[in-house]
């Protein structure tokens, strides 16, 4: 029995706190499953994330890279019977799975960006050269342009512990 | 608080990878009398699919000064972006109805001399066209020699109508609200299989297995060809960008992508250079 899985408690109890406050409705009809477009393509299964997550499977969970499969979309989310707010429920386990330190490379340069510079793209010289082209300001009016608003963007990052967490600390 | 003059929010995709978009969205509120206000020092809405993924409070705190702008130039939010509008709107949601998170985000904001007053409206650029410009008005604007007969695959994309239960914009299976724009233009919005589908960009897939994601995409373009479509018209500057770049990245189908905006410049009579049509990766030949 040493394979044996050990289901945790208490983890459903902090998916409710991170956010996912319905996880424990969910009755296992699969209805997300076949709603799932990423599901369709991959071996992502909703249903089964949303099982794991009441058994509190966490390491099935949090080392997975089934929950970085989801792209947000909400279908599963509408068509729930059981009112389960499935997209609630992954935000949350993804916040977990975070502060565990699992985050792909290619996530955390895009909250590196947006953490540093406001902005979750840059804007390089051919986009000044264009938007002069149109008739617009060539460094649109955003933290480009206002540097306090960027050291405000800077400091919320900071007081979150938002640029701690994303170089694999824990928050 | 009239809605007539709203704060522009421009988020990051729309300014810096596809400026036409922005262009194209200032002529046409402009001939139909909006005046746009800009909110200087925005950032990044911030991008729910890393940003809420990551950490919903820093998720929430940005989201909401960037709503303090609007809310101190006394306009409310106009955003032309699904994603912009997600980060936006649910923060707004939730901050207006609920004090104790409002509390608790606006205590973070302290440490940077903002505060929230949990009172500022965001909107999407489709739901305001169609409930606060109207269909008519649209339909005036529309030059008769605005170019060739078009049908065209609309793509709603997945956080302007969804969760429903939030936006209450209209039903997210079968919606109408996009599509009746598009028709007010002139352009015949054509019925394709599993339309509403995600574009498959969205909630960090792109970035971390850009091959799923294009599956997707590969599937809704399919599903587009085989209606026999002339274009695909969004309302979403990341769906744009999968789309517009997908089909660069498939070498396949072909389909020119415009935003809504760019189609209004187009139907509009609006100067070709204005749209900015030159940096799609997928040839725009209307």
């Amino acid at each position: 029995m040493s394979n044996a899985k050990k289901p945790d408690p208490e983890f459903a109890k902090k998916v409710v706190e991170g956010g996912g406050k319905t996880v424990n409705l969910c009755f296992q009809c699969g209805t997300c499953t076949g709603s799932c477009p990423s599901g369709r393509q991959t071996a992502f299964r909703t249903r089964k994330l949303v099982r794991r997550a009441q058994l509190g499977l966490k390491d099935d969970i949090l080392k997975s890279d089934d929950l970085w499969l989801c792209t947000t979309c909400f279908t599963c989310y509408e068509r729930c019977p059981r009112g389960v707010e499935i997209v609630d429920v992954i935000m949350a386990l993804r916040n977990m799975a975070v502060r565990e330190g699992n985050m792909a490379p290619q996530h955390r340069k895009i909250a590196e960006l947006i953490s540093t510079t406001g902005h979750m793209v840059n804007l390089r010289p051919e986009d000044k050269e264009l938007r002069k082209k149109l008739g617009l300001a060539e460094v649109p009016p955003t933290v480009l342009l206002v540097p306090e608003g960027l050291e405000q963007v800077k400091k919320i990052c900071a007081v979150t512990g938002f640029d701690v967490l994303i170089k694999g600390g824990s928050k | 608080m009239s809605d007539k003059k709203m704060g522009f929010f421009l988020g990051c995709i729309m300014p810096m990878r596809y400026p036409g978009i922005e262009s194209s969205t200032r002529e046409v509120l402009k001939s139909l009398g909006v005046e746009l206000v800009e909110l200087k020092g925005a950032s990044c809405c911030p991008a729910p699919g890393v940003t809420r993924s990551f950490d919903q409070t820093t998720w929430q705190a940005i989201a909401a000064r960037n709503l303090t702008i609007a809310q101190n130039l006394g306009v409310n939010v106009l955003t032309i972006c699904n994603g912009c509008f997600d980060s936006l709107f649910e923060t707004a949601h939730q901050l207006n109805h609920d004090e104790e998170k409002l509390k608790k985000i606006n205590k973070i904001l302290k440490e940077v001399g903002a505060e929230y007053k949990g009172e500022t409206h965001v909107r999407h650029f489709v739901e305001y066209l169609h409930n606060e410009i109207g269909l008519d008005a649209i339909k005036n604007k529309v030059k008769e020699n605005g170019g060739k007969p078009l049908k065209a695959a609309v793509h709603y994309g997945c956080h302007f109508l969804k969760p429903s239960n939030v936006k209450k914009i209209d039903n997210p299976e079968r919606p109408v609200i996009f599509d009746e724009i598009v028709e007010a233009l002139g352009v015949k919005s054509v019925e394709y299989k599993d339309k509403g589908t995600c574009c498959g960009a969205g909630g960090g897939v792109r970035a971390r297995t850009p091959d799923v994601a294009l599956k997707m995409t590969r599937e809704n373009l399919t599903n587009m060809k085989a209606a026999g479509v002339d274009v695909i018209i969004d309302c979403c500057p990341f769906c744009h960008l999968q789309y517009d770049v997908g089909q660069a990245e498939l070498k396949e189908f072909g389909i020119p992508v415009l935003h809504l905006s760019q189609l209004m410049g187009l139907r509009f009579g609006l100067d070709k250079e204005k749209l900015g049509l030159e940096v799609h990766k997928t040839p725009v030949k209307l």
